[in-house]
Formats: C-alpha cells, structure tokens, sequence
C-alpha cells in the first residue's frame, strides 16, 4: 500500500459571511433563501489532498470527495471536483434529516470500506453546528490513528508526520497509514477554481446513494428542545479620548 | 450489571415523568454519577481543567475524577483536593503524558463502563476536542461539545453558528459525554476538598501514533483562556514590529492577557495560539480591550461573553463598536501608547 486513496468528506453550510437568524418557531436557524458554500475547513481538505497528489512524494491514486445532505449539496461537490477531486458521492439527505456526527461517521466508515479509503481529510469542524466530532468519531469506528487540528502534513510512502495546533502552540506526531487528518485553519491556502476546470468538473463522475445503500439509518439522539437568539449587549458608549476610556472603564469596574 | 439496571432505571423515569420535568429532575440527579477527565502535563495538573468538575456539580449526583500519566497519583492527589469531587482515579503510566488520542480512548473507555458513569464531562481543550469524540464513537455515544450550561441531566445548552445562535440539546443517550467551555464553568476551589484516591484500570493500548515534539509559545503573562484582562490586537496592528512594539507594554500595564484576530495571525502579526475566536480560543475575561479589530463574526464568537469590552478603532462604522462598552475612535497607533502611558501612572 504505497499510494494514496484519499478521501474528502465536504459540507454544505450558510456561508461564513451571512450572519444567521433564528426562525420564529424557535426551532432552528433560518437557512432558506440564504447563500451556501462549502464549509471553509473542507476547502482546506480538499486543497490538501490535490496538494499531495502534486507535491507526488506518494503517489496518489484517487481523490474522492464525499457529502451527505440536501439535493443542493451537488453544487459543494462539483466544486470539490473542480478544484482537483476526481469524483464525487453524494448521499441524498433531506435538510430536516440533517444526520448527527456520529451517524456521518458510521456513514463514513462504509463508504471508507467501499472505497478502500487509505487517508480521510476532513474538516477540523463544521461553522453551523461548531461540534467538531466527525473526524475524531471516524477514527474511533475505523481504530485508525487520528492527527487532528493539522497545520503541516508530510507524506513519504506509509509515514506520515504532522504538526497539530494545540493550545499554547504546535505538537508533531509520526504516524501510518491508514489514518485520520482533520485540516485546521493555517493548513494551507485553498486555490479558486478555474472556468475551465469548473467546466470540466461538470463531467465527472457524481454518484447519488442513499443512506439505504449503506445499510443506515438516520438515528438521531439529540433532540432539539429550542433555538434561540444570544443575549443581546447593552448599547456602550462612545467615549472622545484616552482619559474618557480610562474613566468608563473605572466606572465599569473594569479597572 | 448495576451500570447497566441503573440505566434502565434513568430509562424508564423519562418516560413516566416526561410531563413533569421538575419533579423528575431531582429523582435523575440522585442517580447521576459524573467521570470529570482532567488534563495534566509533566507531572503538574491544569488547574483550567477543573472546569469539568464545577460543571459535574450542576448534575448533582457523585463526582470521580480522572487523570493519568506519569507521577499519576501525586497529580490524583492534587486534584483531590479541589472541592465536589468524592474520588480521583488515576493511571500512572508514562504512555498518557501526551494525551494521544490512540491510547487515552481505550483506557476512558474501560475506566468508564467499569464505573458505570451516567456522564463524561471534560474540558472542550485541545485535549477534549481530540480525544472526545473518539471515546464516544466507541460508546456509540453522540457527543455534545462546548457546552455553556447545563439545565437538567439530559438536556445541555451549547452555542452554534459561532454563537450567533444558542441551541437547548436533549439527549436520550445512556451515557453522556459532553464537553465543557472553561469560561462558562468557573474552576472550583483548589483546597478544601479530600477525596479518595484509587487505582484505575490501565488497558496499555499500543499507540501507532508517536508524540515526536512540540513548540509552545512561553510566556510570563497570564494563560489567554483564563486571565481576568485581555488585550488584543488585530490587522489594524499593521505589522509583527508594531503588534510587538504596542501590545505587549499595554497587556503589561494592566496585567493582560494578549490575544489577536485572525487576520492578525494570519498575517504574522502573532502566534496562532493567540487566536480569539471561532477557530481559536474562547475567552471572558473581565475587560477585553482591543485595538484595529474590525469585530468579525468570528472573533465576536470568542470574546463577546466577557464583561466589559473597549474597543479602539479608526473607523467609527466597525462591527466591534456595536458589542463594545467603551469605544473610542481613532488611530491606535498614537491611542495605545497614550493609553499605556496612563494606565502606568
């Protein structure tokens, strides 16, 4: 096993950019007619896998790139694909259905079966429900190595060796093959996709699956009881110099 | 078997008692029974750490605590001495110094069902956020991470979408494992407390990962996550020469913290681990005080609990002066040394 079948687990999420609001219900955040992209810490997997597949101190064979959710989670993977994926599986979950970490792991691990999977990139976490578990969760089910939170990978044959971000710094591990990578921020710069490979994106094998296919359920064991607004801060003030904020800030007690 | 009729019994008074939340409470908190996993690096417990244990209280119910590593009972004793806990448990193996995921799940694991814990709680660290979610996909447990509060034994709020919006969670598995934000859970008293210490199990799982180095940014100043003040600087900053030449005079004048935006960081401004925000670390210090930070929804993620937040900025419009207690408009390259300046007197 000396080349590299990766694969690249996407979602599609409100853009980083869109401040979200909470619909009236109390139920959930308002995602209709609100812009989508591919959750930037999948940008980053994916950017890192086509990087490997450049850098050729390991071969690699194939780049998949994976997502379960809406019928508009094509978009994320033909952009996945063009940004150098070679195809794409896309397990067609409808957005009241949203699957829970641990069930897109146990998703994962079949598909990881299927496609003789030798490395997962994923992201660190998701921006809309900020769990940060799937990786982790996948690693567990697999009883592969996990390197999580990654800001250097380096691949020679089976070796692997990151450089993780923790808190106070960086921390470098050695490990093999098969294994777990999930990418954080300063992993890398992920590429715009061109026009011509956009287009040629639009020809790449996509294939549609359904949970069914792998033998899931959407078993979910978290109910939402509600979802609110966060408290709102009182209006500060505007203070004209030094000598005002120094005042305020000992009229606040915070000096 | 009596982790297992203890569940069972949880079971059964959730269905019955659905309509009375109150009353049932009081009936699940007699029963819960916390493992609190506390981190500790060379010998020496982190104290920030202890988070889980302030949080396992509001469970009601018992609370162990677990730590391991090398010198594992010394550091056991140490936190057996903060208050709430009645047992740590420790493994002393030099295998856990390095909290690896590959080995510290199999042993959480064990240690757990040999308890029978209705609840794991940890930190939501570096530490927690790598570990966790291996130890629950083990359990066949859905996770609940970064929590700010707790309501009843199974039912735990948490923010999303970078805490643009609060989400109330309710959990029907048997065995939770959650982790805790550090800021919303006060650590406990250090002294006072005397639990018992005991042995734990110790599985010694291989780990094909190998710990090979580690760079940590050293520092006199208080620990970003836990200091009382915090001054913070972003892209406004301009450069590594001004972010160094401006920022660390005024955190030392108010015994601050430093913290930074990511465009400060990703510019080179300073270190990643003095990222604030979504991505980086979650602070509520008493006074957050920050300079050239435009007040991202991301950054807001990480500082918007802290009490009273200063803002210096050039431009009157900036999100950050929406959130801020105190703003003060102008350039911070002649505001923050005068700031400084005052602030020594």
């Amino acid at each position: 096993m000396s080349s590299l079948r990766i694969l690249v687990p996407v979602k599609r999420v409100i853009d980083y950019a869109v401040k979200p609001r909470v619909n009236r219900a109390q139920t959930a955040v308002e995602t209709a007619n609100v812009k989508h992209s591919m959750n930037p810490f999948d940008e980053l997997s994916i950017e890192e896998a086509v990087r490997l597949r450049e850098k050729k101190t390991t071969p690699v064979e194939e780049i998949v790139a994976f997502s379960a959710g809406p019928a508009k989670s094509q978009d994320i993977l033909r952009t996945a694909m063009a940004m150098g994926a070679d195809r794409g599986i896309h397990v067609v979950v409808e957005e009241k259905d949203a699957l829970e970490p641990l069930s897109v792991a146990k998703l994962l691990r079949k598909v990881v079966d299927e496609n003789k999977s030798n490395l997962v990139i994923l992201g660190k976490q998701s921006i809309d429900d900020d769990a940060g578990q799937t990786g982790g969760m996948l690693a567990g089910l697999l009883n592969w190595p996990q390197a999580t939170q990654a800001s250097k990978v380096t691949i020679e044959g089976e070796n692997v060796t990151v450089v993780r971000e923790v808190d106070g710094g960086v921390e470098t591990l050695k490990t093999k093959l098969p294994m777990i990578i999930t990418t954080d921020l300063r992993l890398n710069e992920p590429r715009y996709a061109s026009l011509p490979n956009i287009m040629k994106a639009k020809k790449k094998k996509l294939d549609k699956k359904t949970l069914g296919d792998y033998g899931l359920d959407g078993d979910v064991r978290l109910k939402t009881v509600k979802v609110t607004e966060p408290p709102t801060r009182q209006a500060g003030v505007k203070v004209d110099d030094v000598d005002g904020m120094i005042g305020k800030l000992k009229e606040l007690g915070a000096l | 078997m009596f982790a297992a009729a203890r569940t069972s019994v949880l079971r059964s008074l959730r269905t019955q008692t659905q309509l009375c939340h109150t009353q049932s409470q009081t009936a699940w908190s007699r029963l819960a029974s916390t493992l609190a996993v506390l981190e500790a690096k060379e010998g020496k417990l982190n104290i920030a750490s202890l988070a889980a244990i302030t949080a396992g209280t509001k469970l009601g119910g018992s609370i162990t605590a677990f730590v391991a590593g090398s010198g594992g009972k010394t550091i056991a004793e140490e936190a057996g001495k903060a208050k709430g806990i009645e047992k740590v448990i420790y493994v002393d193996n030099a295998a856990y110094d390095k909290g690896l995921a590959e080995n510290w799940a199999p042993l959480l694991v064990e240690n757990i069902k040999k308890g029978g814990y209705t609840h794991v709680l940890t930190g939501h660290s570096a530490f927690g956020k790598n570990l966790m979610p291996r130890v629950a996909a083990m359990l066949d447990v859905q996770q609940i991470s970064d929590i700010t509060e707790i309501e009843s034994e199974d039912v735990f709020v948490r923010p999303i979408y970078a805490g643009n919006a609060i989400m109330t969670v309710q959990s029907s598995d048997s065995t939770k494992v959650v982790t805790v934000r550090g800021t919303a859970f006060p650590a406990p008293e250090t002294e006072g407390g005397s639990a018992t210490v005991e042995e734990g199990t110790d599985p010694k799982a291989e780990s094909p990962t190998e710990w090979v180095s580690e760079d940590l940014a050293k520092s006199d100043r208080p620990d970003l996550g836990s200091a009382s003040k915090v001054v913070s600087g972003g892209r406004g900053l301009k450069s590594k020469e001004e972010f160094d030449r401006l920022m660390p005079p005024l955190a030392d004048a108010l015994g601050a913290a430093i913290g930074a935006s990511r465009a400060a960081v990703d510019s080179g401004f300073a270190d990643n681990s003095l990222q604030v925000g979504q991505t980086g670390k979650n602070v509520a210090p008493q006074l957050y005080l920050c300079a050239g930070i435009s007040g991202a929804i991301q950054h807001l993620a990480g500082m918007k609990d802290s009490k009273v937040i200063a803002a210096i900025n050039k431009d009157a419009d900036a999100p950050i002066f929406q959130v801020a207690d105190v703003g003060l408009v102008g350039d911070l390259f002649e505001k923050v040394p005068e700031l400084t300046e005052k602030l020594k007197q």
